[in-house]
């Protein structure tokens, strides 16, 4: 089972991982696993399990280009994230590194702190209440970048763009 | 009939395309600078596998995040950035104090008018006060466009601000930019680019105003269409070359009938100055209906106004005038050119004498790291681009974005102050 975290909306990636606790700035670059949300919600970082679910308001992810907000995310093992919509960098950085986005509105539908099963590859959220989630498929011309796990094993097995011809 | 950013991306994709479509694109620049660049370099070599970079004429790396370097750590980091640039045979390596990405590759002529570049920066939407599709991304992909000089995108729609009229007295391109943002709100041009019409009077850094705050709205790019009332004054400080670049290309002109997604027309003659609250930069209100706000500092600054015009425009409400009792006012210039424009003609001393302080070229306390970070419960007038929670510093500081002018007038009185009541009050002793 996955736990659910709950975040509201134009959650900025100054709050995912402020910029002083940037990669550049640290002396042990591993430590970035300590600090996503480290002044939003300092219970994040200690409690997250791997698989857990991002469950969050419009616009998230907003603001800067930093790729190690998404990178603190899949460093702590973060199972997916689904918000209504996503800002654009982060959308791409996630994709990138193999996050899970789903574009859906599950704010009021979930509560904090409640178990669910998230099954990936069905697209289907499972809650401790036997409820059945239908999360709607990413556009298909991504959906091949997940499956590879990110843009650089997609880029390298393949050799092409997303949506370019084959 | 099409919008900039499809012209410019029909161009870079070799056939035409229109908003909605993906496409995969050459890009004519990548930008990268300090704070990502040891991590852009790692993925190229070690994840993607490629020695060198596509072309080492078109990387530009600038070390601006954190300059001068603020840490052991820090400073070993450029170190290794810049032994990797001469390796690479990278020649476009713009050092500490040289200024922030966005102005310096506009001054040096790399960034041009119908370009598509790359940045590893969310502001790199800058590039649109040149009428060059400029857009952030993160590590992965601009390694990724480093190795193969290529990239993809959804050719995105557009939001058309149409400013109508000339700015009130006091009145500037921020008040333009953050009233966009108040009636966009955040999120509302995400995916999309942002055109700015009506601004043919603005110079290329005032644009650069608006074009910063384009991803503010969320947007992919901001472009402001490459018209100018008077084409050799757009930059004083450049060379001839740059002057002559930054004309109107062949191609690249706004079409009649092209088609936006969203129109927001802007009447400046009823403009007031628009002031961000905390915590969002869509949190705008009218100066006049915010009210007595104390401010402890005011920051002058960043890519969005660092810029030599925003330097000049707070001087001339400083002029013969002393900082209120108790503040603090730092003045962090955008590039070294506004810098030097700035003491050759006096608007440097004019900022001294009024009590402010300068700090090195480039993105000074805008991130946090360093240069002016803020204390808990500290409030700072700060004419930059964000006013998240945490960004300069403490969580528990405030941040109110304002045009310089504002900043300027808010400096003198101590609580956040329209330029003109300045204007009124306050004596200048020259």
């Amino acid at each position: 089972m996955a736990r659910v975290w709950i975040f509201g909306q134009d959650i900025n990636t100054d709050q995912i991982v402020p910029g002083r606790y940037a990669p550049y700035m640290l002396k042990n670059e591993a430590d970035l696993r300590n600090y996503p949300f480290v002044e939003h919600r300092p219970d994040f970082a200690p409690g997250v399990q791997p698989g857990d679910l991002i469950v969050a308001g419009n616009n998230f992810g907003c603001g800067s280009s930093r790729e190690y907000a998404p990178l603190a995310l899949r460093l702590v093992g973060v199972g997916a994230i689904v918000a209504p919509l996503f800002a654009r960098i982060f959308f791409r950085n996630a994709l990138n590194l193999g996050i899970p986005c789903f574009t859906a509105d599950l704010t009021s539908t979930l509560r904090d702190g409640q178990e669910v099963e998230l099954r990936l590859e069905e697209g289907v959220i499972v809650t401790d209440e036997g409820q059945h989630i239908q999360l709607p498929p990413p556009p298909a011309f991504l959906r091949d970048v997940w499956a590879a796990g990110g843009i650089v094993p997609f880029y390298r097995q393949y050799g092409r763009f997303p949506g370019e011809a084959r | 009939m099409q919008t900039l950013s499809e012209q410019i991306l029909s161009r870079a994709a070799g056939r035409t395309v229109m908003a909605g479509e993906v496409v995969t694109v050459d890009v004519d620049l990548v930008m990268m600078h300090d704070s990502l660049s040891p991590s852009i370099i790692r993925v190229l070599h070690e994840e993607l596998g490629a020695e060198r970079v596509w072309d080492p004429e078109r990387v530009a790396v600038v070390i601006d995040h954190v300059a001068p370097a603020a840490s052991v750590q820090t400073a070993e980091k450029q170190a290794d950035v810049r032994r990797w640039v001469k390796s690479q045979g990278i020649r476009h390596l713009f050092d500490v104090g040289r200024g922030i990405s966005h102005p310096v590759l506009v001054e040096e002529g790399l960034a041009r008018p119908g370009m598509v570049i790359v940045g590893s920066d969310s502001h790199s939407t800058a590039y649109g006060c040149v009428a060059a599709f400029g857009t952030g991304m993160g590590t992965t992909d601009i390694a990724l466009a480093a190795a193969t000089g290529r990239t993809w995108f959804r050719v995105p729609e557009t939001v058309l601000v149409r400013a109508e009229g000339r700015f009130r007295p006091g009145v500037s391109a921020k008040d333009l930019a953050l009233y966009a943002a108040r009636r966009l709100r955040a999120d509302g041009a995400t995916y999309a680019a942002v055109e700015w019409h009506g601004v043919e009077f603005l110079s290329i850094m005032e644009r650069m105003t608006l074009a910063t705050l384009s991803i503010e709205v969320g947007a992919k790019a901001g472009l402001v269409p490459p018209v100018f009332a008077e084409p050799g004054a757009i930059l004083p400080s450049a060379r001839a070359e740059v002057r002559r670049s930054a004309l109107q290309p062949d191609f690249l002109q706004v079409q009649a009938g092209a088609r936006y997604s969203q129109v927001l027309t802007v009447d400046l003659d009823r403009l007031e100055p628009q002031i961000s609250a905390p915590h969002t930069v869509d949190n705008v209100a009218d100066l006049s209906e915010l009210g007595r706000v104390a401010i402890d500092v005011v920051y002058l600054g960043t890519c969005t106004n660092g810029h030599y015009e925003d330097m000049a425009a707070a001087a001339r409400i400083l002029r013969g005038r002393r900082l209120a009792p108790g503040m603090r006012m730092l003045v962090v210039p955008a590039s070294a050119q506004a810098l030097q424009r700035a003491t050759a003609d006096g608007t440097l001393m004019t900022l001294l004498e009024a009590g402010a302080t300068i700090g090195t070229p480039g993105c000074g306390a805008c991130i946090g790291r360093h240069m002016g970070v803020l204390a808990p419960d500290e409030v700072c007038l700060f004419t930059g681009n964000r006013n998240f929670r945490g960004r300069m510093g403490s969580p528990q500081a405030n941040i109110y974005l304002a045009s310089p002018e504002v900043a300027a007038a808010t400096a003198l009185t101590g609580y956040l102050t329209h330029p003109q009541e300045v204007e009124a009050s306050l004596p200048s002793q020259v």
